[in-house]
């Protein structure tokens, strides 16, 4: 019978009930994107750095997760191949991060290619000229660039002569050398990858490399990835966290003040409950239970919100990829279910203890 | 005093506190109402009919003094004592009706045995209080699909679901034409003939109050006159 009451009154008020409905549904699908734009970002990259094929990076000793200097010599690549016969392929790489979170990568285009154990060119060809790049579909979807089209990178036009499939190393690729004369990088590169014939002679690879490049940061490519997952997780945790915090918070305004209001518009019906002898936790229960209606419609339409601003972000920004978390897909639900109770805590509390007597005499 | 007196007031007083300001409501009732007899509480507005009203019907704390209800002493009852005996010992019958707006009549009636936690309503006295009150063809009609005399006895019939001693009600026909308010008292006297329920009637109408109860009280300046 309370289940019946409860429906009736969100039904009799539709407006008010649907609009908290759709706040709450904000709420989930600021949560579910925000953590999802996150940790796309993050896959992507990790799933770049894996698809170059290498088994070992040499780094700058301090450096991020993504770097915008060179200063270790391109001669190291071919120095280390005639030393350790067990390595297959070096590759010296310059990577420029323009302030836009993507990269342009200076390679050299068929030592990468042979690296990475071929690249599929969709369109074009690999460059052969300075001022000639390549992109992948992914830039190439968002940029709205073809073959022929010029872009343009460090202050300069480049024309798009090729591109080529997603998730190898970065996204712009130039001529190595055409980056070192723009940022003024002659004889070095920034980061260098190895490739070796047998991956079983990883460890014992960088056992030596560390000790022939101190001043170097030798890490195997999995543990380079496993590392950065678990820092670029650490500083993007906290800026998730804000948003929730304010998806939360709105949530809990919503909530709070939609149940304030319903109270006040039935104070009446609260009086006559009481008077034919509704207890104060049957009372709060009903403003409970109307408030875990609205918040799991909210939860299951944000689930549905979510999966369209997927949709919409993949078809707007293909450079921002959303990955759904499952856990985060449940932690929006209880962080909004609790948010939610705790709006409705005062409204409850409120109607709980309204005086029968006061609201009955004011015929 | 009957030891067979289902309302029992002693000395009862009542005052309310606005600011600094003490206004006594009740200045020292003492009455009773024995089982199966029909009562009016006569008198003007600020006489102290609806604060008795209220003690009686366990939603308000008298400041002193005795109430006793069905044998229980009201008095000395928390709050949350007086909502359980709410539930069981008396029924209440507004003005206004006070119906649910959300729940049609049938529902408006069943609300009363759920909140009191009856796991297995009595469905033939439901009936029995439905026929008398004439509404069993209006059980799926919402109260602004009704009539004011039949949400009046949709509120009766709520009062009485849960076969409380006592049947207070407040004003049952100052919303009503003079038609409907006849028919809610015949209703009301034929539910204390047929079934001995017992019934407190407030009103300012003198003409109702002698109509059809057994004795009238008359209340002036928070006491009985």
């Amino acid at each position: 019978m309370i289940h019946r009451l409860v429906l009736r009154n969100l039904f009799h008020r539709p407006v008010r009930t649907g609009l908290t409905i759709l706040a709450v549904a904000v709420e989930v699908m600021m949560i579910v994107m925000m953590v999802g734009v996150s940790e796309g970002l993050l896959t992507e990259s990790l799933r770049r750095t894996r698809g170059v094929g290498a088994d070992v990076l040499i780094r700058p000793q301090i450096s991020g997760a993504t770097i915008s200097t060179a200063d270790i010599s391109d001669k190291l690549p071919a120095m280390l191949l005639e030393r350790y016969p067990q390595i297959e392929h070096a590759l010296g790489a310059t990577v420029f991060t323009p302030g836009n979170l993507q990269t342009i990568t200076g390679v050299d285009w068929p030592a990468f290619d042979a690296m990475s154990g071929g690249i599929v060119i969709f369109d074009g060809r690999p460059y052969s000229a300075p001022y000639e790049a390549l992109v992948d579909e992914v830039y190439a979807r968002q940029e709205e660039v073809t073959v022929g089209d010029s872009i343009e990178l460090m202050s300069r036009e480049f024309e798009v002569v090729g591109i080529i499939e997603t998730g190898k190393m970065s996204r712009v690729f130039i001529p190595p050398e055409t980056m070192s004369d723009l940022q003024g990088w002659q004889g070095r590169v920034s980061q260098v990858y190895l490739k070796l014939g047998d991956s079983a002679n990883v460890r014992e690879l960088i056992e030596d490399l560390r000790v022939l490049l101190p001043n170097r940061h030798v890490i195997s490519v999995e543990d380079f990835l496993a590392l950065t997952a678990t820092n670029v997780r650490q500083m993007s945790s906290q800026f998730v966290n804000i948003i929730i915090s304010i998806a939360v918070s709105i949530g809990f305004i919503v909530v709070m003040l939609a149940m304030y209001t319903a109270i006040l518009e039935r104070t009446r019906e609260i009086g006559i409950l009481k008077a034919i002898g509704a207890s104060k936790s049957v009372i709060g229960s009903i403003v409970m239970r109307e408030t875990l209606v609205v918040s799991l419609i909210g939860i299951v339409l944000g689930y549905g919100l979510s999966v369209v601003g997927k949709e919409l972000v993949a078809l707007r920004y293909p450079l921002i990829p959303v990955i759904f978390v499952p856990e985060w897909l449940a932690g929006a639900a209880v962080l909004t279910i609790i948010g939610s109770i705790a709006g409705a805590s005062y409204p409850a509390w409120k109607a709980a203890k309204a005086d029968p007597c006061e609201i009955l005499s004011y015929e | 005093m009957s030891a067979e007196a289902l309302i029992k007031t002693s000395s009862l007083k009542k005052v309310y506190r606005f600011g600094n300001v003490d206004v006594p409501a009740l200045r020292g009732v003492t009455m009773e109402v024995q089982a199966g007899e029909f009562v009016a509480l006569l008198g003007p507005s600020g006489s102290g009919k609806s604060t008795l009203f209220h003690i009686v019907g366990g939603m308000l704390a008298p400041t002193s003094g005795t109430v006793e209800i069905d044998g229980q002493d009201l008095a000395n009852m928390s709050d949350a004592e007086r909502t359980e005996m709410r539930k069981t010992k008396v029924g209440f019958v507004f003005q206004r009706f006070n119906l649910l707006a959300t729940l049609n009549a049938e529902e408006n009636i069943r609300i009363a045995q759920h909140i009191a936690g009856v796991a297995d309503p009595d469905d033939e006295h439901f009936n029995e209080v439905v026929r008398i009150l004439g509404i069993g063809h209006r059980m799926r009609h919402k109260p602004n699909a009704l009539s004011g005399g039949e949400q009046q006895r949709v509120a009766i019939a709520r009062a009485l679901v849960n076969k409380p001693p006592i049947l207070l009600a407040d004003e049952p026909t100052g919303n009503l034409d003079s038609e409907n308010s006849m028919a809610v008292l015949d209703t009301l006297r034929t539910l204390n003939r047929k079934l001995g329920q017992t019934v407190m009637m407030i009103t300012h109408n003198a003409e109702a109050a002698s109509y059809c109860t057994d004795r009238v009280l008359r209340m002036k300046d928070g006491r009985i006159a």
